[in-house]
């Protein structure tokens, strides 16, 4: 498989469990190193030392949040491991875009999964990156939420950045993505750019392409 | 220039030195600590337990109280250490925190360093007061030495927690977890102990400092030595 | 299972050592009998002390540079191996010291560095079947095999501040080894014996680790 994302393009990945969306994304993120094949960023082959890794922003499906923190505090660590200049301010600005002010100074295990959710993602983006790696990010959201966090997503790839979006949501991935891939068995089955089939027609598409996976 | 991601607003970075981030992460797992108390709870009611426990299990007529006091002191020391270390690397666990200090552009061995401070805060704070207690408890009078007892107990907790905590990164991800922790770091702890032990129990029957020199080299050499060696080690712990 | 060559030579210079040390070596004047107990202890020591940890080692330090699964398998492999010789010399030492020392154990420093050893190997086996992952599983015990014998020295020096009762080794003496010559002969063959039997063991459990890593079809 080969693909190359510009900035301001957005991936979303789309596939059955086990066909390696999330491996991907961690070998993107220089959590693991390719077996075969080769992975860039900015030009640097994956994966890179500290430069590379400043750049990009990390949500797992894991939260990756400190629970007996406040989200704050976990947002404010972040900050620091990235070397953000102002930490307190940089925390307060994405706590408050993604609408967490009201809880950032609640510690993480009272909080409800959307809202650690909400933390996750700002945990992500405190330090500015220039690519975003996202896995399922809209797990545990409610409508508002996941509203919330496309109308984020969507701003950060106008403003620029190269978002990839690991989910099984095709609804608001596809609203976001401009480029779609379907993935089986670590290969993409079928790529997509912009514009992307309608939205009942790609999700026939992916039922037919994953279907017959197990 | 990076390009801002969020129209209007762009945090400036810069990649944080290896200091700061060491420090950043010991001040983090210092606020978790000081947050849930586990460690400092668990290891001080273990320590005050096993002190009553061994001051009845000794006939008092038989041993006296300050020849058990050393013996004592370094079992509480080992065993409650061993209970802050597992910890350690455990806060990372549940929710794969670890995933994302390993995508941060941080040294490697900044983490097991800032790992280290921290347990080493923990483990101090537990003899900072254990030993007072013992001396109380069992009648110690360590007025006269207690300089360089405390020079002691600092090096062997150096060394402990230096093994400790790669072997505590090691253990949190095997089947067996904090199971395998003991098993792995007790063998290690035997040429910190053993001289630690027999220091103490010297300064405690009174003998000069200059006597317990060569047991204070063997501490402070096997503090540089594994110092520098697990935290060469600790990256290849990790996956590459 | 096939018996190889190098088998076959091992187990036939293992019994013709015990033919001599049991038929054609005089009997120490002092400890009697029990003093032959020496030459299944000694060589034991040697292997498992020296050859199979030595081999972990310099195998631990090699695979987390080149990252080959054979160099894995050899420390594995050896370090399985120097745990059987370690228990050898932890059973055949009690046994001796009994009639010699009148006690079957003394924490003396020889005999507690070997019990040491004796835990960092088993903790070593234990670490490797906690551990699914190959890679993983390599990489971890790989460091720890190294620690391990960084290890073994400070064990070594923290114990001898202890008094020893334990008789230094009488090979490695600097002035001339302070025994007949006849013992020393089957000492000496006695070293070459064991060290052919570790060979040959080793090279089995390693074509028996090879077998397995096939069969789970890791890599090659």
């Amino acid at each position: 498989m080969s693909l190359t994302l510009a900035p301001g393009d957005c991936l979303a990945l789309f596939g059955p469990n086990g066909a390696g969306k999330t491996t991907l994304l961690r070998l993107l993120g220089g959590l693991l190193r390719p077996t075969s094949g080769s992975a860039v960023i900015e030009g640097v082959p994956l994966p890179g030392g500290a430069d590379v890794r400043a750049r990009v922003g990390l949500v797992s499906h894991q939260t990756m949040l400190y629970d007996a923190l406040t989200a704050r505090e976990n947002v404010e660590f972040a900050a620091r491991m990235y070397g953000v200049s102002d930490v307190g301010a940089a925390a307060s600005d994405v706590l408050e875009r993604l609408g967490a002010t009201s809880f950032a100074d609640v510690r993480v295990r009272l909080l409800s999964r959307g809202m650690q959710q909400r933390v996750s993602v700002a945990r992500a983006i405190v330090h500015s990156p220039s690519v975003l790696l996202a896995d399922e990010p809209f797990t545990g959201l409610d409508a508002a939420g996941a509203a919330a966090l496309t109308g984020m997503l969507a701003e950060l790839r106008d403003s620029g950045a190269t978002i990839v979006i690991v989910t099984h949501n095709l609804d608001e991935a596809l609203a976001l993505c401009t480029t779609a891939a379907i993935m089986r068995e670590g290969r993409f089955v079928r790529l997509d750019h912009a514009p992307i089939p309608a939205r009942d027609e790609y999700t026939a598409l992916y039922r037919e392409l994953s279907a017959d996976a197990a | 220039m990076q390009p801002s991601v969020l129209p209007g607003v762009l945090h400036p970075r810069r990649a944080p030195g290896f200091v700061a981030s060491t420090l950043a992460i010991a001040r983090k797992d210092m606020l978790i600590e000081l947050r849930s108390r586990s460690v400092i709870l668990s290891a001080l009611a273990f320590a005050v337990l096993a002190l009553t426990i061994f001051f009845f299990a000794w006939d008092p007529t038989a041993v006296a109280p300050i020849d058990l006091a050393p013996g004592v002191l370094w079992v509480i020391f080992t065993f409650s250490g061993l209970l802050g270390l597992h910890r350690s690397f455990g806060v990372e666990q549940p929710t794969h925190a670890m995933d994302a200090l390993l995508a941060a552009p941080v040294s490697r061995e900044a983490i097991y360093l800032g790992k280290l401070i921290a347990n080493l805060g923990f483990v101090i704070l537990v003899q900072a007061i254990s030993l007072p207690a013992v001396a109380l408890l069992y009648n110690v009078p360590v007025g006269a030495y207690v300089l360089p007892l405390i020079g002691v107990v600092l090096l062997a907790a150096v060394g402990l927690v230096a093994v400790g905590t790669l072997f505590s990164a090691m253990a949190v991800t095997t089947r067996l977890a904090e199971l395998l922790l003991p098993l792995l770091a007790l063998p290690f702890f035997v040429p910190v102990i053993l001289p630690a032990a027999q220091a103490t129990a010297r300064l405690m029957s009174g003998r000069a400092v200059s006597e317990v020199a060569g047991y204070i080299e063997l501490l402070a050499a096997f503090d540089i030595i594994f110092l520098v060696v697990c935290t060469l080690a600790y990256p290849f712990t990790l996956e590459q | 299972m096939k018996f190889s060559k190098l088998g076959a030579v091992a187990v036939i210079a293992v019994i013709a050592v015990y033919i001599r040390a049991i038929y054609f070596t005089p009997i120490e004047a002092l400890q009697g009998a029990a003093q032959k107990i020496l030459y299944v202890h000694a060589p034991s020591a040697w292997v498992g002390l020296y050859l199979a940890f030595g081999l972990v080692a310099i195998a631990s330090v090699l695979y987390l540079w080149l990252k080959d699964p054979k160099l894995d398998r050899v420390a594995a492999s050896s370090a399985e191996v120097g745990l059987l010789f370690s228990t050898v010399v932890l059973i055949t030492g009690p046994l001796w010291a009994k009639p010699v020392w009148g006690t079957f154990w003394t924490w003396d420093a020889r005999l507690t560095l070997m019990l040491f050893l004796w835990f960092i190997y088993a903790g070593y086996i234990i670490l490797r079947g906690a551990i699914d992952d190959f890679e993983m599983r390599a990489r971890y015990s790989a460091v720890l095999g190294i620690l391990g014998a960084i290890l073994v020295p400070f064990i070594h020096l923290s114990v001898y501040f202890f008094r020893t009762l334990h008789p230094m080794p009488v090979l490695l003496k600097p002035s001339a080894p302070s025994m007949p010559r006849e013992m020393l002969v089957t000492l000496v063959s006695s070293f070459v014996a064991f060290t052919l039997l570790y060979v040959w063991l080793l090279r089995e459990r390693y074509l028996l680790a090879v077998d397995h890593d096939a069969a789970m079809g890791a890599h090659s």
